[in-house]
């Protein structure tokens, strides 16, 4: 079996989808002739014609509109952000029209959003960002986002059958960079399920996305230390995993969130609450994080490279962590 | 597009789509011209007594009125069939009442009851019947559901289902960017959708010469491609038949119509508003143009019904408003731990799609060429009229600074009063190679860089010039700054001399900071 980058595994589990249940459908800026900015999307036209694959102009109220639409009457499209930034220009039809249909209306809207996210590629500031938290902060979405090629069409496939609205993030650093090899078989990874990625006994460190490779070199480098962290991946930001996050502190009794978001309202606050409200007798140490710079995006490599989250920066924040 | 007046019924000249000529036929029979009138003063009754409601403080939230737009409600809703989607927006109670939502839904969700439709969770017309009436519900910010409704149509088209959709915006509503990209959708895709611009003067208290630089709303349809109408809104038998020509013609796969509705908002923006900037004569402009009033003299004259008829029909909508209205206010509240559900379908709504094609076809699609079919070059193209029997000297002048603006070569301006469009290797544009992806210095330059992330401990090289970057001398602050505060900050109200406050239970002196953090000395969970 040969081993597929996460952008493969994206690809197939669209292909597959929409082989499956005529009722999937894409829609997004240059998705059909050209395939997608990062091809994501390469062959679904030749494949499903030009009905379910639907080349869009550059309006991302019209497409995120169209695509609820198109879901009213059963369909479930698959709405590509050329950049997952660009999702701030459709923000009132994302939070305020798809994710409050159905708690005020009884209106489902089976539809995923998906894009190309974070940092790492010197994509500047309108290339690189992770607005995944103004979505967690919205009731009604659910937002996904996976750190390796298994995850990624597996939790895909969930979200295309998934009754309720989806972000999906994909992170583009990890998109050419991972390979792994995937069953045959159809599969499936459940949205709202964190996995433990590496045990250990000391301290945990959570995270996602393209940190988790990040945090688990860093694990790596603190176990030849005498530092055994347990590295878990949150997968999914909302609904959140409290289950898994919460057995993982009770066992380790410190906690490290790592994410490449932002610090201020960023995922690692919402955490580290609620460990404070159903765990605060298991910690031995306060809660830290590391989590990039509360600025926009910086293009320059050495710029973004002080922004972003390093493996340095978590080697020392659990080192001292651990000898609290 | 092909540019016709129609006559106007009402002094008001529609100019815009050709109609079908069996539209002007398109006849209704005596009951369905009845229920034109029903449904209009069906719309005014339930908002009558939602306006008494509201006076008696029974109305939860606000109260946004149609009065005197109901014709249009009303007569665009009518040229619909069953299975056709509707979007209708807050003034649209009439929209509603004649898919056949029964007016206790409308008091009810005024009211907040638990009987309502959201069951409470949202007011006013916001609300939705997505599998039996194909209505779907409005948010407060206007034009999101234009591209909603584009969706609907295209997703139908895909299904195979000849459906038409439709939605209504007013004149303030079209200023949004969801109104542009949704309409731009819809015209890019040949969506069967309708849009009704709903010109009712009046964005709250910002008139229409205040919010856009077109004097007629369907003028904006040019820019997108799709037929624009003009119709008189408070002719419930000029919207009909209008709506009707453009609802079939959406069916049919004419594409998209936006048909602007001249009316007035007769009451303010909301129940609280009085509208006080309103000029008193242009009220009255309009109340001369009442729509019900109007359609009962045409119902009169043309012998539609007599003065018994008329009794019965209101004897009916009477009845019916307070009978609704008694069970809306005799509705209960809904139960407070409604509140946490329902965020998500949790399996609570089976979703399928409603195909009217043969599925299999689908299946075997496949051999798509992928590449774009170009409608031309992009050539410029001067338009004149084709009918025109020759280039008047005042069109050239026009065409000429036209021209002028696009900075046209000599030759091209010389070509356009005979209309000769430059072809495509005259005009076309030559693009520089170099410092692309190609240049074999770029590329050598790119690959001599070590950016990598990862914190591996790679450095930056750091251009160091060999002198300071900047001639100007180093800051040097020499004299610290020593300006004293000479006025004394006053101390917080409670420290004060005289001050009552009394320290609350947590402020005791003995209650110092603790330590929040004491680490187990075995490691175990727990705080000592």
């Amino acid at each position: 079996m040969a081993q597929v980058t996460m952008l493969e595994a994206i690809r197939q589990a669209m292909f597959e989808e929409m082989e499956r249940d005529p009722a999937v459908v894409a829609v997004g800026e240059d998705i059909g002739v050209y395939g997608g900015a990062f091809k994501v999307t390469e062959g679904l036209l030749a494949k499903f014609g030009p009905e379910r694959v639907m080349d869009a102009p550059i309006a991302e109220t019209g497409i995120v509109g169209a695509a609820c639409g198109m879901s009213f009457l059963g369909l479930r499209p698959v709405v590509e952000m050329q950049f997952i930034d660009f999702i701030a220009c459709c923000f009132n039809q994302v939070t305020n029209f798809v994710a409050k249909s159905h708690y005020l209306w009884g209106a489902p809207v089976p539809m995923v959003i998906r894009g190309p996210s974070g940092g790492g590629v010197h994509g500047g500031p309108f290339h690189s960002a992770n607005p995944e938290m103004y979505f967690v902060h919205t009731p009604g979405l659910k937002v996904v986002y996976p750190s390796t090629a298994y995850d990624a069409k597996g939790l895909l496939k969930s979200a295309i059958r998934d009754n309720n609205p989806v972000l999906f993030f994909e992170h583009k650093y990890l998109y050419r960079r991972i390979k792994e090899e995937l069953p045959a078989e159809d599969y499936t990874v459940p949205i709202g399920k964190a996995i433990v990625r590496r045990e250990g006994s000391d301290l945990t460190i959570l995270t996602y996305a393209a940190l988790t490779h990040t945090v688990l070199e860093a694990a790596d480098e603190l176990a030849k230390e005498g530092i055994e962290a347990e590295v878990v991946d949150l997968r999914t930001l909302l609904p959140l995993d409290r289950e898994t996050i919460l057995t993982s502190v009770k066992k380790t009794n410190r906690l490290l969130v790592v994410h490449e978001d932002t610090r201020t309202g960023g995922i690692a606050g919402e955490i580290a609450a609620i460990v404070c409200e159903e765990a605060f007798d298991d910690l031995d140490a306060p809660i830290a994080r590391v989590t990039a710079l509360d600025t926009p995006v910086p293009y320059s490599p050495p710029l973004e490279e002080r922004f972003l989250p390093q493996r340095s920066d978590v080697v020392a924040a659990a080192r001292k962590l651990a000898k609290y | 597009m092909n540019e016709v007046l129609i006559e106007g019924r009402n002094g008001v000249t529609a100019v815009g789509a050709e109609v079908p000529s069996n539209a002007r036929a398109e006849g209704l029979t005596k009951d369905q011209q009845l229920n034109l009138y029903y449904f209009m003063k069906l719309n005014r009754e339930v908002e009558a007594a939602m306006e008494r409601l509201f006076k008696q403080n029974k109305i939860v939230g606000g109260l946004y009125a149609s009065l005197g737009q109901e014709a249009i409600s009303v007569g665009t809703a009518s040229a619909l069939s069953p299975g056709d989607w509707v979007a209708p927006m807050i003034r649209n109670i009439g929209a509603l009442l004649t898919r056949g939502v029964p007016p206790r839904d409308i008091f009810t969700q005024h009211m907040a009851r638990y009987t309502s439709p959201t069951k409470g969770k949202d007011g006013t017309s916001h609300f939705g019947d997505l599998k039996g009436r194909h209505i779907v519900s409005p948010i407060s910010m206007l034009g999101d559901l234009i591209p909603v409704m584009a969706g609907v149509g295209i997703g139908a088209r895909y299904l195979g289902q000849k459906i038409v959709t439709m939605t209504w915006i007013g004149d303030g509503g079209s200023s949004t960017g969801a109104f542009h990209e949704g309409l731009m959708f819809a015209a890019m895709h040949h969506a069967p959708m309708v849009l009704i611009v709903e010109n009712n003067q009046w964005a709250y208290s910002t008139p229409v010469n205040r919010q856009t630089g077109v004097r007629d709303l369907a003028d904006r349809a040019q820019g997108y491609g799709i037929e624009g109408v003009i119709v008189d809104g408070n002719d419930i038998r000029e919207v009909y038949r209008v709506t009707k020509a453009a609802v079939d013609r959406a069916r049919s796969g004419g594409g998209p119509v936006l048909i602007e509705a001249k009316t007035m908002r007769m009451r303010g923006h909301a129940q609280h508003d009085s509208a006080d900037y309103v000029p008193k004569e242009m009220l009255a402009y309009w109340k001369e143009r009442d729509p019900l009033p109007r359609y009962e003299k045409y119902l009169t004259e043309s012998g539609l019904w007599d003065a018994r008829k008329k009794a019965e029909i209101d004897a009916r909508i009477e009845r019916l408003v307070r009978e609704d209205r008694e069970f809306a206010e005799n509705s209960p509240f809904p139960p407070p731990g409604l509140a946490e559900e329902g965020v998500y379908c949790d399996g609570c709504h089976t979703i399928e799609a409603e195909w009217k094609r043969d599925k299999g076809q689908l299946a075997l699609a496949g051999g798509y060429p992928a590449v774009h079919q170009v409608q031309d070059y992009g050539e410029i193209r001067i338009k004149v009229a084709a009918s025109a029997p020759a280039v008047t000297p005042a069109v050239a002048a026009a065409v000429t600074a036209r021209a002028e603006d696009l900075e046209l070569s000599e030759e091209m301006m010389a070509a356009v009063p005979n209309g000769k469009v430059p072809t495509a290797e005259e005009t076309a544009l030559r693009v520089p190679f170099g410092r692309g992806p190609k240049d074999k210095a770029f590329r050598d330059e790119q690959a001599a860089k070590t950016y990598s992330r990862g914190g591996s401990g790679k450095t930056y090289h750091q251009n160091k010039p060999s002198q300071p970057p900047s001639k100007l001398p180093p800051k040097v602050f020499t004299k610290p700054f020593t300006k004293p505060f000479t006025k004394p900050f006053n101390k917080p109200v409670h420290q004060q001399q005289g001050a009552s406050f009394q320290k609350g239970p947590n402020q005791k002196p003995g209650n110092a900071p603790r330590k929040n953090f004491v680490k187990h000395p075995a490691g175990k969970p727990g705080r000592t």
